[in-house]
Formats: C-alpha cells, sequence, structure tokens
C-alpha cells in the first residue's frame, strides 16, 4: 500500500491550487480519500473519533442492499424464462437465468452510476465542495426500482434528473428534501408512463430466437393485475414472500429485503422505528380495508398485502433515507405510520397508480419538516411549562 | 429530596490506560504555569511583572471586567514570564518556585460559622474563587449573584477517568469543610450527586448536602446531565457548580488558612507508561507528570473527550485532574486494510458496523484520526443515543448554526455545556464539531441577554 500513497502522493501537486488539473482537484479529493482516509488528526473537541465516517454507513447500506440486487438479477431471468416457457421451474438452469438476469441488469446499474456520479463530479468540481458519499447508495437504488425493460437512456434521464433537480440544486448530500432514488423514478413514471407502468415493461420478454411466449402470459405484476380488477391473478403469499413475481428489479422479494433489513437494523444504520412504524400503518390499512371489504381487493389479507409490489423495498430501504425522514425519534413514528397507511391506501383505492410506496415515501418527505417541527415545538413547551411550575 | 436517578442513554468509550490506583508524590515542580485560556471568555488583567517575588496566594491577574475575582500563584517564588500569543492575548503566567513554598495567610476558621459575605470574600482573595463555574454560560462564577443551587458530582465517568473515592480517601475533613463552605453560598440546596458504585464514606456520609444517585454509562458523572435530572435550569436561573478536587481546595483554605494548589491527578492513556495517579499543583509541567514521551505521542490536559492538547512541554490545565496520553492519528489509512472498507478489528464504534461490537469486553488504543471527514448532517437519531437530556441535539446545533438566538434559548442552550456534546462529537458519523459550535451559540445567547 506504500507504494500506491507514494503514487497518490505524487500526482497530489498536480491537482492542487496551481497545478495543471486544478479544476479536478475535487475528483482528486474524492477518489484520494476513497483510497486512504486521510490522516486529519483531531484539532477541535473530543481527540478520539468514532470509527464510523460517511463511507463506511453507505457501504454497510449497499451490503444490505446485495441480497435484493442478487436475487433481482436471478429473478429477472427466471420471469423471461417463464414467459418463453423454457427451464419453467424454479431450481432448472440457475446460471442461464443469472447470465440472462446480469446481462439485463448490470447495464442499469453502470448507467446509474456512470451518470449520477459523473455529475456529482461536474458540481464538486464547479461549487469546490468535496465530493459527499450519498450517490453510492442512490446508484444502487435507482436500478433496483427500474422495471427491466427500461431504455437506458431513460435510467441516464432520469438519474441527471434526480442529481440535478432532487439534490444539487438543494445543496448536495444532507440537504435535500425528497429521497434522490424516489425522484428518479417519479419523474420517469410521470414523463414516460407507457415505459414505466402497465404490463409491457416488467418481463424481459425479448430473445435471440423470437420464441413466442406461453400461453396466458400477461407480463403484469400483481399490483396492475390487481388494479385492473384480477385480484385472483395476484401472487401467491409464498412466491411475494420470496419474490417469484414480476416487479421492479430489486423489490419482489421480501425476503431479500427483510435480509437487508436486519443488516440495517443491527448495526443501528436503518432506523428500526421507521422500518416497525412503516409497517404497522401498512398492516393498519390492510386490516381496515378487511372490515370494510367493499371489493376484492380490499379483502387481501393484510400479510399478503404487505408482502405485494415495494412495500417491503421501500419500506426498509427508501423510508428510511435518515435525509429525507423525519429527524426527531417520536417523529419517526409518525412519519412510518403516516408512510405505510399512505401507501396501502393509494395502491387500493386509486386505480391510476398501481403502486402507491412511491407516492406515499415522496409525500411523507414533503411532510417531515413539519412533523419534526410539532415535536420540536412541543419540546418547547414542556420546557416552558416547567419554569412556570417553578416560579408559580 | 434525594433521587434515585438511571441514566439509560449514553456510552462508555473502553480505552486501554487506566490509572493503577497507587498515589506517587512529585518533586516540587521548578517552574508553574497559570493560564487564562483555561477560562473561558476571561480577559485578563496580568497585576505582576517579571521577576516580581510571590508568595503562594499572591495575585498573578484579575478578571478584567470583574476585578475581586483573582488568580493567585500556586507556588512561593518569583514571577518568570508572561507568555503572549497573537494580539498580545495573555496566554500564561509563568512563576519560578522556591525550593520551600511559603504561603500567604489567609487565616483559618469554620464556615460553618461564618456568614455568607465573608466566605465569598475569603474565596475571592485567596484565589480560589475562579474553582467555582455557573450555568447558563459554562464560565466562572458571578460573585454578586446568587445561585439557586449548588451542584458537585462525586464521580466523574469519562474515559479513564480518576476515580474520584481513591482522590477523597483520607481526605474527608477537607472534603466536609469545603462543603460546608459552599452550602452558605446559596438559599437553595447544595446537590452531591454519587454514583451507585461510589463507596467512600468521606461522600456517602457527607452533611449538609442533599445526595442523589445516579447509575448508567458516561456522561452520569457530567454535572450538566445530574441538573438536568434533579434539578433542572429554567430561562433566567443561575447554578452553579464545583468539583470534588475543587471542595478539598477550598476545605484546605479554611482548615489551613492558605492557598494549597496541590491535585491528585491520574496519568492515563495507552501511551503513558505507567498509568498511575500523582500528586501535583495545578498549572505543573507536563514534563514532570508525565516524563519524556515518545515523537507521536498527543499529551492531552483532562480526559480525551473535553481535555486540552497542551503538547509534552505544555501545563497542567487549571481545571484538571486527569492526564491523557493517546497516539497521534496523522497517517493515512488504506481503506481496504485500516480504512472505512477493513474489517475494523481495532476500531471503537457507538454504531455496530464494525465487528467490535461482539467484543464487549476489549479495550481500545484509540488514535486522534478523525475517522473520517466532515460532512453535512445526514445520520439522525445517532446524537439521541448518547444524550441523555430532554432536548433535541441536532435541532439546537442547528439553530446555534443559524444564530437563531430565539431558538436556542428555547430548545434549551442555558442546561449545557459544551461537555455534554463531547460524546454526540464522538458518535458523529459526518465529524461535526459540536463542542465548538455549543461554545458559539453559549457566546451568541451571552452577549444578547447580558
Amino acid at each position: 500500500m506504500k507504494a500506491l500513497l507514494h503514487l497518490v502522493e505524487k500526482m497530489k501537486p498536480a491537482f492542487s491550487k496551481g497545478g495543471k488539473l486544478e479544476k479536478l482537484h475535487w475528483v482528486f479529493d474524492g477518489l484520494e480519500t476513497f483510497l486512504f482516509t486521510p490522516g486529519h488528526a483531531t484539532e477541535r473537541g473530543s481527540h478520539i473519533r468514532d470509527g464510523i465516517d460517511l463511507k463506511r454507513t453507505m457501504s454497510v447500506v449497499i451490503t444490505a442492499l446485495l441480497p435484493c440486487l442478487l436475487f433481482g438479477i436471478w429473478n429477472v431471468g427466471q420471469q423471461h424464462y417463464q414467459a418463453i416457457g423454457q427451464l419453467v421451474g424454479l431450481g432448472e438452469g440457475f446460471w442461464e437465468k443469472v447470465l440472462f438476469g446480469a446481462v439485463k441488469v448490470l447495464p442499469i446499474v453502470v448507467v446509474s452510476y456512470g451518470v449520477g456520479l459523473g455529475i456529482e463530479f461536474l458540481f464538486t468540481s464547479i461549487k469546490g465542495h468535496p465530493i459527499q458519499e450519498g450517490f453510492l447508495v442512490s446508484g444502487m437504488l435507482i436500478p433496483l426500482v427500474m422495471p427491466v425493460d427500461v431504455p437506458l437512456w431513460m435510467v441516464a434521464v432520469g438519474t441527471a434528473f434526480a442529481v440535478v433537480i432532487g439534490k444539487e440544486v438543494f445543496g448536495g448530500t444532507g440537504m435535500n428534501v425528497l429521497n434522490v432514488a424516489l425522484t428518479a423514478r417519479a419523474f420517469l413514471f410521470f414523463a414516460y408512463p407507457t415505459q414505466m407502468s402497465g404490463d409491457k415493461v416488467w418481463v424481459s420478454t425479448a430473445t435471440d430466437l423470437n420464441l413466442p411466449l406461453v400461453d396466458g402470459f400477461s407480463g403484469a405484476t400483481s399490483l396492475g393485475q390487481a388494479a385492473t380488477g384480477h385480484v385472483d391473478r395476484i401472487a401467491s403469499l409464498s412466491d411475494t414472500f420470496w419474490g417469484f413475481e414480476a416487479g421492479s428489479i430489486g423489490e419482489t422479494s421480501a425476503f431479500a429485503c427483510l435480509i437487508g433489513a436486519a443488516i440495517l437494523i443491527i448495526t443501528g444504520i436503518g432506523s428500526w422505528r421507521i422500518i416497525l412504524a412503516t409497517i404497522l400503518g401498512g398492516a393498519a390499512m390492510s386490516w381496515i380495508f378487511n372490515l370494510v371489504g367493499a371489493n376484492d381487493y380490499m379483502r387481501i389479507p393484510v400479510l399478503h398485502q404487505l408482502m405485494l409490489g415495494g412495500f417491503m423495498f421501500g419500506t426498509v430501504f427508501m423510508a428510511t433515507d435518515p435525509v429525507t425522514a423525519a429527524q426527531t425519534n417520536t417523529g419517526k413514528w409518525i412519519y412510518g405510520f403516516l408512510t405505510g397507511l399512505l401507501a396501502i391506501l393509494i395502491r387500493v383505492v386509486n386505480p391510476a397508480y398501481p403502486e402507491g410506496v412511491m407516492l406515499a415515501i415522496l409525500f411523507m418527505n414533503v411532510m417531515a419538516p413539519l412533523i419534526d417541527h410539532y415535536v420540536v415545538q412541543a419540546n418547547i413547551k414542556r420546557r416552558l411549562k416547567r419554569a412556570a411550575v417553578q416560579t408559580a | 429530596m434525594s433521587k434515585n436517578v438511571r441514566i439509560r442513554k449514553g456510552l462508555n468509550i473502553r480505552l486501554k490506560g487506566e490509572a493503577e490506583k497507587v498515589l506517587v508524590q512529585l518533586d516540587p515542580a521548578k517552574v508553574v504555569a497559570i493560564k487564562p485560556t483555561d477560562f473561558h471568555g476571561l480577559v485578563p488583567k496580568v497585576l505582576v511583572k517579571p521577576g516580581d517575588p510571590v508568595q503562594a496566594g499572591t495575585p498573578l491577574f484579575a478578571d478584567k471586567y470583574n476585578e475581586r475575582v483573582l488568580w493567585t500563584s500556586p507556588v512561593s517564588g518569583e514571577v518568570a514570564e508572561v507568555v503572549r500569543g497573537d494580539k498580545r492575548r495573555v496566554l500564561e503566567v509563568r512563576v519560578l518556585a522556591d525550593a520551600e513554598t511559603r504561603y500567604v495567610d489567609m487565616g483559618t476558621g469554620d464556615p460553618a460559622t461564618m456568614n455568607r459575605e465573608t466566605i465569598v470574600q475569603k474565596l475571592l482573595k485567596s484565589g480560589v474563587w475562579p474553582v467555582i463555574k455557573q450555568r447558563p454560560f459554562d464560565i466562572v462564577a458571578d460573585p454578586a449573584k446568587e445561585p439557586k443551587a449548588i451542584h458537585v458530582s462525586a464521580f466523574d465517568s469519562h474515559p479513564l477517568a480518576p476515580d474520584l473515592d481513591f482522590v477523597v480517601r483520607n481526605h474527608g475533613a477537607d472534603f466536609q469543610t469545603g462543603m460546608d463552605a459552599l452550602a452558605k453560598l446559596t438559599k437553595g440546596k447544595l446537590h452531591l450527586g454519587v454514583s451507585d458504585k461510589t463507596a467512600a464514606r468521606e461522600f456517602l456520609d457527607a452533611r449538609n448536602a442533599v445526595r442523589d444517585t445516579f447509575s448508567g454509562p458516561h456522561p452520569a458523572g457530567n454535572v450538566g446531565v445530574q441538573i438536568h435530572h434533579t434539578n433542572p435550569i429554567n430561562k433566567g436561573e443561575v447554578i452553579w457548580t464545583v468539583s470534588v478536587q475543587d471542595v478539598l481546595l477550598i476545605g484546605r483554605l479554611f482548615r489551613q488558612g492558605r492557598f494549597d494548589a496541590s491535585r491528585v491527578v491520574a496519568v492515563t492513556g495507552s501511551e503513558a507508561r505507567h498509568p498511575k495517579y500523582v500528586r501535583t499543583l495545578i498549572g505543573a509541567p507536563m514534563k514532570d507528570i508525565v516524563g519524556a514521551v515518545p515523537e507521536g505521542t498527543r499529551v492531552i490536559s483532562g480526559n480525551c473527550l473535553t481535555g486540552d492538547n497542551v503538547g509534552a512541554d505544555g501545563f497542567l490545565g487549571f481545571g484538571h485532574s486527569q492526564v491523557t496520553l493517546l497516539p497521534e492519528g496523522d497517517e493515512p489509512k488504506f481503506f481496504l486494510t485500516k480504512g472505512w472498507a477493513g474489517p475494523g478489528l481495532d476500531k471503537f464504534s457507538a454504531s455496530r458496523s464494525y465487528p467490535t461490537w461482539l467484543m464487549p469486553g476489549k479495550r481500545f488504543a484509540m488514535d486522534t484520526n478523525q475517522n473520517g471527514e466532515e460532512r453535512a448532517f445526514v445520520m439522525t437519531g445517532q446524537y439521541e443515543k448518547v444524550f441523555p437530556f430532554d432536548i433535541y441535539p441536532v435541532q439546537l446545533l442547528k439553530a446555534i448554526l443559524a444564530n437563531d438566538i430565539d431558538q436556542m434559548e428555547k430548545l434549551g442552550l442555558y442546561e449545557v455545556a459544551p461537555e455534554d456534546f463531547a460524546l454526540c462529537e464522538f458518535v458523529c458519523t459526518s465529524k461535526i464539531n459540536s463542542q465548538s459550535i455549543v461554545r458559539d451559540g453559549l457566546d451568541s445567547l451571552k452577549k444578547e441577554t447580558t
């Protein structure tokens, strides 16, 4: 590592003030600090500091996302082979499916990171601030909430929109109001509805051999079926739990999401309060619908309702985004509960949006500062009351 | 009246280098330094010139804006130097010590039979007064005011902190006399906060004070936490605080009639060759206390969370009873081995993102590396886990950063001191220096309200 450190040190002057590549200083700085945690000793305050930093935090979140990514890659292959009627069994052709999925999914990941980091580098050079690590996670979340057949140029446009309008205009990582990955998805959802919804995009049916699709293949997601009145055609509880169904690349497996949730909660990086509150909110709404029972959709059992669509994925990885969620512990309970409630409400009641999680989280992102405001006001009132009691 | 409080939020940072319970009497210091910079916001008016002869107890400087408050020499001898920094700011007043200490006679007396004004005068004249701190603002108490209560914490929960049970042993009479004097300074109560593990009879049998018992992790021993849970400060109220060793100092003043600045200091930290307790003087040179230290060692007067980096040539801070020696962390760390993506078997973290949380008994030799770069606030809920106040720490810090005086006050800034935020600063993923932010906030609030 000494040799690498020497190399970095040797290159440094060119990127420093007055150097040939001065403009790229912060890009260089980003790469340098990626390789080497700088030898910055503490100057003020506490002389020792916790081992954690934002890079470690982000790498833990990415680790938590890996089960979803890996399962998603396999599932893309599985759905494809199921559609063309080959290797239909779950245990058959593991490597063929993984290969097919990887060819489909990895380019989306590459485009998302390439475009996002490119823009970060650009802004970093223009604004002269260090690269912040937020996009490391956003860049992984964006592919996982895309349908598999999304054109790559759309991934690029959506990512660019999210990073510039969703984040950089507010001042970068830590300053954004809306979750960056969901901003990308929402932008594409409303700008290009035909490529982002319906029943043609969730299963990759393009094949080299132009094989005919199996009879009765629809390509719609469970929620797509339910929204069009075919509640009887949604995937079974066990299929939705394990994720053997069509949907966005990384969202289908509740099991993979739960592994991620365990990693986030054990490390203390994801808020268990938000995850639990969102699930409770979703369960409460599903239960209320069960009681009303006006149609088949409302009668879906609570557990099944929560396993469908992107509910678990959104709960674990999107609602918990610390920057855009409520920040106070009390606020987190309220924020999470309402997110879960609204997600199921939109999903079941509004036929225009088969899945409500994305919109519920974005809406609650906007509401989070208001929730926190009232929580903090309550604290202020408590303090004033204490003073009044003392002086009385 | 006495309360039992269990502190649930907090963090014990497990460091190597706890002081062994042996007390070594150091040789008399040849030179000592009293540092106005140990007292935040103090503008000193120097009363001596180099060459002036002084006795232990002779005033060296006074508070320019409150000239009754004096700082006196801990030794007898000759003023050596007035060390000044930028803009002629006084950094140190150094005194060369005689072999034999001659004391200014302040007269003995039993505080129980004295009135408040006499006690105040005695404390002011002897140079002991500055050990009394006030909240809000965490500054030297104003002798013209009367506090609603006085709090003394009888245990220090900082990493590697001295065991005050050990420090107070055999000094029960001094301690009690000091407490008797303090009790006279307020019409309210004198509070003594002990830990559930406190065993010293000197504390448990102390008279004239309300005894509150605290349990739980650091910062349970911080007097700010104890005040918050037993007798919170409301807007407009003033509370004074005194440390145990300073109570002993007050006690000695009344019992012996002189400014006896001796102090027991715990020498701690992974770089300390023999972590132990030493008896020395306020303002003693670090060289006497820690000996020669190897290159690349940080010499901290105080503990690792709130102390000052004074260097091997520096002097013990006025209020400090601990010295911490840590390895400097100024080497870059490769990300896969020692950095952010490494296995991290030697990294202590309040989060469980490194496997060391599975080793609850392990002690760490932490260096002074920041372990990352400063970032915007990203993570939430982190400070709340180590901040046992009914105060929203992040919101308070943001109010200070926005210089919103009204909001800082409403959020409870007058209840806290920078040291209360030391753990927030330690655990912060974004490496935000919250102690200095809080200090800035207190300064603005003080400027605005007084």
